[in-house]
């Protein structure tokens, strides 16, 4: 474990709010990128990265590392902040994010910088490489854990489910997932559950919103009883409760010949209220008006 | 001067023996397959090794990711399927997790091409070579016999990097005797000749050595080059070939339109333009029939490439 294991949930509380800071920061100076599912997640990499996962900043490559893969590539605010916060590289170099010649690209790549693991962009590829991760732990004899988060609208893909299949298959304990279920994809809505006015059309059975704006872009409730039915351990938290999480990811050390998922019940856009559920913002960059008021809001 | 033997072999058989072999000697594999380590041999590994072997059921897209994740724990990976499953049913998961980050995945894809026969054309892979030549990062072969086949798999998995090695079905005359060298990036020259060159990859090299034999007999004397190593491509020996040779025919077992005869054209046009003819598909699917037959229906023979030949030279 690192130092940072020893933190306080005072000083959590703080590292979530630096964090944010940064993401809504790092847009603004980009001005493209995705704040709302950044925004979701900050909780999940507050613990991971400060609490839950044995890694060293110092050591990227270290072999015994736990593996942090961030599958919904296209949150790379969430990750960049949150490893720059972790000492991985300076805070200052968030400001180059999308720029050209960056290492912080638009959507992460493995190594660039130190402290990511995975190449994503193109969706449902964390949750495979993932079990690429776990069973070569096994073939090795190595005690690591491999931590995936996902996004709610990447569970969307097909290939999602053929992992989810092949996880259980091979009893991967030492793997966990988390769903970072916010409810809101590219194009609005995932489901029924926040459209406020929606009406179903007779004949095709789509939800339309009454602006217009398609809703209810792809059902995918009873989500827990579809990774249970996939051969999962499941668990639900209040994805923005930093005790819950760090209950849950202790529990799914001890759960035996089953991977787990976690799945996070977050907010998009959590911490910004004009952010915060406003699909609008999965992928557009405040303006910096819009920035002052955010960081005024995050504290 | 080269000439086919007696012995035949699939390319594809050399695949499970050789990584058997390389585990032997002490390299850390992992193998991941789809549903069909039978045919593409993989299985014959997964016996010996059970613990280097992973099936992943019918799930292309998610074997990649796998295999992308066994490489990025130091793992050298090989992952095979049929031609028409990989590349195609996850050409986005090789570009995302394979090509991009140079991931250590060596894809071995089976039963490419027209000749894979009885089943169709959906399963006869004819683009499979465009697409993965079209990657920055992959290196790219189709083995004109299971010697080179065997040779092309034990340097992949001694070279660092996504490969991309084409096998295919039928048993075909072995060209090349055990003790021959893959070098990655060279031409082979199987045959040499001043009035035209063939350059010819998989089964298609022994039917252009056929063809060669053809044409030396009417005094027609070609050089017969096995590009077998499609990218990186030897710039090198095509420039040479047009040089010394003045007329150039290709032949292969997958479209013509971006294949091996427009990356030789695109290298020719670059250096010493010749006159040029393309033996291959044009810009059709495939359909059932046995090899053979499909090979003549399709003009994927000796006298289709002799044809070509003379064709090329009268336009000098």
């Amino acid at each position: 474990m690192t130092s940072t294991s020893e933190l306080s949930l005072e000083a959590l509380e703080d590292v979530a709010k630096r964090i944010r800071r940064d993401i809504v920061t790092m847009i603004a100076a980009a001005n493209s990128g995705h704040p709302g599912g950044s925004l979701s997640a900050v909780e999940i990499f507050v613990v991971l990265y400060f609490r839950i996962a044995r890694h060293d900043p110092n050591k990227p490559d270290w072999p015994d590392r736990d593996r942090v893969i961030l599958s919904k590539g296209h949150a790379t605010p969430i990750i960049y902040a949150t490893l720059a916060e972790a000492g991985y590289f300076p805070i200052d170099e968030l400001l180059t994010f999308r720029q050209l010649g960056t290492r912080l690209q638009g959507h992460i790549t493995t190594g660039t910088p130190h402290g990511v693991e995975n190449t994503a962009g193109s969706l449902a590829q964390g949750l495979p490489y993932s079990i690429g991760q776990a069973l070569a732990a096994r073939m090795d004899g190595r005690d690591y854990r491999v931590y995936c988060v996902l996004g709610d609208g990447e569970l969307n893909e097909g290939s999602i489910w053929e992992a989810a299949m092949s996880a259980s298959h091979y009893r991967l304990d030492n793997l966990t997932a988390i769903v970072d279920r916010n409810h809101i994809q590219n194009d609005g809505f995932g489901d029924e559950t926040l459209i406020p006015q929606n009406q179903r059309d007779e004949h095709t059975g789509a939800w339309v919103r009454a602006d217009g704006h398609t809703a209810n872009i792809m059902s995918l409730e009873p989500l827990a009883d579809k990774w249970r039915a996939f051969g999962w351990h499941v668990e639900e938290v209040d994805g923005h409760d930093l005790v819950a999480l760090i209950d849950a990811l202790e529990q799914a050390k001890s759960v035996k010949g089953q991977p787990t998922v976690i799945i996070a019940h977050t907010t998009k856009g959590k911490g910004v209220s004009f952010m915060e559920n406003n699909p609008v913002f999965h992928a557009r960059a405040p303006s910096p008006e819009q920035l002052e008021q955010a960081l005024r809001e995050i504290g | 001067m080269a000439s086919v033997s007696e012995k035949i072999a699939a390319t594809r058989e050399a695949f499970g023996p050789t990584l058997i072999r390389l585990v032997q000697q002490g390299l850390d594999i992992a193998v991941v397959d789809a549903d069909l380590g039978v045919s593409t041999t993989a299985a014959a590994f997964g016996k010996e090794f059970p613990g280097r072997f992973f099936s992943v059921g019918v799930a292309e897209q998610n074997m990649i990711g796998v295999a992308a994740g066994l490489a990025g724990a130091g793992k050298t990976v090989f992952a095979s399927s049929f031609a028409v499953f990989v590349p195609y049913r996850c050409y986005d998961q090789i570009r995302i997790s394979l090509a991009y980050p140079k991931a250590n995945v060596k894809l071995v894809a089976s039963h490419g091409g027209l000749v894979t026969g009885e089943d169709g054309f959906s399963a006869q892979a004819l683009e499979d070579l465009t697409m993965m030549c079209s990657l920055p990062n992959f290196s790219v072969i189709f083995p004109a016999d299971v010697v080179e086949s065997a040779r092309a798999i034990e340097m992949a998995a001694h070279t660092p990097g996504p490969f991309y090695i084409r096998t295919f079905r039928p048993k075909i005359p072995v060209i090349y005797s055990d003790d021959f060298r893959f070098e990655l990036g060279k031409a082979h020259q199987l045959r040499d000749g001043r009035d035209a060159t063939i350059i010819a990859v998989g089964e298609m090299v022994y039917i252009a050595l056929q063809a060669a034999e053809k044409l030396a007999a009417e005094g027609v004397q070609c050089r017969v080059l096995n590009m077998s190593s499609l990218k990186p491509l030897d710039e090198r020996a095509i420039t040479a070939a047009a040089n010394e040779t003045g007329a150039i025919v290709t032949a292969e077992d997958h479209q013509i339109r971006i294949g091996l005869g427009s990356m030789v054209a695109q290298v020719t046009a670059g250096s010493h333009p010749v006159p040029m003819e393309f033996v291959g598909v044009h810009d059709r699917f495939g359909e059932s029939g046995k090899w053979e037959e499909l090979l003549e229906h399709f003009g994927l023979t000796s006298n289709a490439i002799a044809d070509a030949v003379r064709k090329a030279i009268s336009r000098k």
